[in-house]
């Protein structure tokens, strides 16, 4: 069953066209990686997807279960069950995680028009991802991304993902700033997270991630068009041989 | 300036059409009122000092409040812009017609109707609005109401004398304890302090007194709630708080007025005083009417609150959450007098459409070792124009003493502005000054992330401000941090629409 389908997907950033006509297809219970050098085009795809404000869709479609959504605030898409893990989380002082996660799930559940979790189930819920992802409870405490480390924020996008449960979860670069440990515990995560309900977009430069979270499609991306696809050996194959000879 | 930040401050703020749909305290009560004519001089004084049947003493007091008041010019060094106020155009008191109600149960029903309304439990087995859910556990809250001009009725009174502490009327406390208030009132914030203290000294009207005895601890939260009613009326109240040795006390003050065209003017004064030992906490929580989106209407908000001090390791805490009035020109500041002694300034001032706001504290280090803090957290919405204006002040006496300052900003929108005036007087070079100040953004990638977890933006930015303002939400007794929450959702929601 097709999850994602984006058809001929052109999008502009302040008028300069970034993509140029991207069509990939994405069914249930699959993981997809997109790389591709800097600038190809990789970090827009994500965004787009996610609906924020300056990238603009001037061609295609982007369905998610048949529905486009390419017209839904950033807020639709997420009850929608789009996810969107942030390459640079953005801090927000003073907010707890734990304020900021139920915050979310609240709006998720009055979404399905269910009641929003009692406060203790809740604790329980972000408690057991957290352990999941080695994060101290304190952390649920503390500001949002505030004085994290790199990696700790890497974490947190993932402890929100387990929390909201996304039918497609985009992960942005989130193996960047990662070191060897936090790759682990992010990956068995991700790994955690993968049912036949649900599908995930990697989007990521290097192919160290893919070593953790074995992907079914490879998509190389240059200058905003898919110029390659294939399975996990195209990841080890660009590894080895760089972008250069797929490009031209 | 990106669209998105105009989105933003969209949301919050120019585009509802009819600001008083969030601005619930609006209504008019109908009541027929006792009035005074507009217009001031000597028997306007006097004709006031009459009603509340003072002793010679406290009219004489008032006459001479009133004498110095005529020779001095109201200040303009505030970051605030306002036509001339016409002294002469207002009225300076109004009350309720009839007797003074003895007792609760002779209390108006249309004024218990009033203050239900607001959410002010007039009756003693209820708690205040907001705090119905925290069950019988719910810590009781004695409050003064004070209705335009005159306190119309004071809860609890009976079992805060059993504690022998006094929480009632300043025009009864003028009668009942003349000692106290001759000694007391006007030591803190002397009647030539400013204009706007010298025209209160002159017309005060009712207000609260407390004394809390030697090493008592005040058994329940003391509160006052300032409506103001009438049209063409200003409002001057005056409140003197005293904790004897080792006393403690936590008091907390709200206010609204009916939404009106035009501006009303509220000067009130309030004095505190802290023995040796003894500790005052003072939580403002002001919702005066902030006028229509265009800037009609509105309270003008201009009243000197201060602290003393006086006994070693005193401590005087002031918290405000500022969302009201059209204009706000307010320094709750603290005289360090006493050896060791503590002042603390926590401010949230929220402003939006056209309001303005110049307010701040004044931390004057006289004994050794004292310290001060200052947390103020400014947040600008709309066309507003919000000012923190602090000072610190070392004697040459307060060898050891401290002061911390910190002061942030936010935006929300770029048709706002936020400003900064620290005055640092230093007579003492060992002495410890430290400030930080920041001024940020509501910044449309903090937005984004809320709204790609589906939480809708009205919501997020209401959500990032409580969390901007979370440390001095924290100084608040928690029922009343509850609330403060809550007023500052509806202040950004009800722009929303």
């Amino acid at each position: 069953m097709t999850l994602l389908r984006i058809e001929d997907l052109h999008v502009e950033v302040d008028g300069k066209e970034i993509l140029a006509g991207i069509d990939l297809a994405v069914d249930a219970g699959e993981v997809h990686a997109v790389m591709g050098p800097n600038g190809s085009g990789k970090s827009t795809l994500a965004n787009v997807l996610a609906g924020r404000p300056g990238y603009d869709v001037i061609r295609g479609s982007m369905t998610v279960d048949g529905a486009d959504v390419s017209a839904l605030s950033p807020e639709e898409r997420s009850l929608r069950g789009l996810f969107l893990a942030f390459q640079y989380p953005v801090e927000i002082p003073g907010v707890s995680n734990m304020e900021f996660l139920k915050a979310a799930v609240d709006a998720h559940a009055l979404g399905r028009g269910d009641e929003p979790p009692s406060a203790v189930d809740f604790v329980k819920r972000a408690r057991v991802a957290a352990g999941r992802l080695q994060l101290n409870p304190d952390f649920l405490k503390r500001g949002v991304n505030d004085g994290f480390s790199g990696g700790e924020k890497k974490r947190n996008e993932i402890l929100q993902m387990l929390i909201l449960e996304p039918r497609l979860a985009v992960l942005d670069e989130t193996d960047s700033g990662l070191d060897i440990d936090g790759l682990q515990v992010v990956a068995d995560g991700i790994n955690a997270f993968r049912a036949n309900t649900n599908a995930v977009v990697l989007v990521t430069h290097y192919q160290r991630l893919l070593n953790y979270v074995v992907p079914d499609h490879v998509h190389v991306l240059a200058d905003g068009r898919i110029v390659h696809s294939g399975d996990r050996k195209l990841a080890v194959e660009l590894e080895e041989r760089g972008y250069g000879w797929l490009a031209n | 300036m990106s669209e998105r930040t105009t989105e933003l401050a969209d949301l919050v703020g120019e585009e509802h059409a009819a600001t008083g749909r969030d601005y619930a305290a609006g209504f008019v009560t109908e009541i027929e009122a006792d009035t005074l004519p507009p217009g001031l001089d000597e028997s306007i004084v006097r004709a006031i000092s009459a009603k509340k049947e003072e002793p010679s003493w406290m009219t004489e007091w008032r006459l001479d409040a009133f004498r110095r008041w005529l020779s001095m010019p109201p200040p303009r060094w505030a970051h605030v812009q306002f036509p001339d106020i016409d002294f002469q155009a207002i009225s300076y008191f109004s009350a309720p017609k009839g007797d003074a109600p003895k007792s609760l149960d002779e209390v108006d029903p249309e004024l218990l109707r009033t203050y239900e309304k607001l959410g002010i439990p007039l009756h003693e087995r209820a708690r205040l609005a907001g705090v119905d859910t925290a069950g019988e556990d719910a810590p009781q809250v004695a409050v003064d109401a004070v209705f335009d001009s005159v306190s119309v009725a004071t809860t609890f009174k009976e079992r805060l004398a059993e504690a022998g502490v006094v929480f009632c009327a300043m025009s009864e406390a003028v009668r009942e304890h003349p000692d106290l208030v001759r000694r007391y009132l006007g030591s803190v914030v002397p009647k030539p302090d400013n204009f706007y203290s010298a025209l209160n000294s002159a017309v005060f009207s009712d207000g609260s007194f407390v004394y809390v005895p030697k090493g008592t601890r005040c058994p329940m939260e003391l509160s006052t709630y300032f409506r103001i009613n009438a049209e063409n009326t200003g409002q001057f109240e005056r409140t003197l708080i005293i904790a004897d040795e080792g006393a403690y006390v936590s008091y907390l003050e709200g206010c609204t007025a009916p939404m009106r065209d035009d501006n009303q003017l509220h000067a009130a004064v309030v004095e505190l005083v802290a023995l040796e030992d003894a500790e005052i906490k003072y939580s403002t929580v002001q919702n005066w009417y902030p006028g229509d989106e265009q800037g009609n209407g509105g309270i003008y908000n201009f009243v000197t609150k201060r602290g003393a001090c006086l006994g070693d390791r005193s401590k005087i805490s002031w918290t405000q959450v500022e969302t009201g009035s059209a204009i706000t020109w307010k320094y709750p500041s603290v005289v360090l007098r006493g050896a060791d002694s503590v002042g603390e300034f926590y401010s949230v001032a929220l402003t939006r459409n056209r309001q303005q706001a110049d307010t701040g504290t004044k931390m004057t280090h006289i004994g050794p070792r004292t310290k001060s803090t200052i947390v103020s957290k400014g947040i600008s919405a709309g066309n507003s124009q919000n000012s923190y204006r602090g000072r610190v002040r070392m004697n040459p006496g307060a060898r050891g003493a401290r002061n911390y300052t910190q002061c942030d900003s936010l935006l929300i929108g770029d048709a706002c502005g936020a400003h900064t005036f620290p005055y640092i007087e230093s007579k003492l070079p060992s002495a410890v000054i430290e400030h930080e100040a920041t001024t940020s953004k509501v910044s449309d990638e903090q937005l984004f992330l809320c709204q790609q977890r589906g939480i809708d933006p009205e919501k997020a930015v209401a959500m990032i401000v409580n969390g901007f303002c979370r440390d001095v939400f924290r100084t608040l007794p928690m029922e009343f941090a509850v609330e403060a929450a809550k007023l500052l959702e509806v202040s950004l929601e009800g722009a929303v629409g």
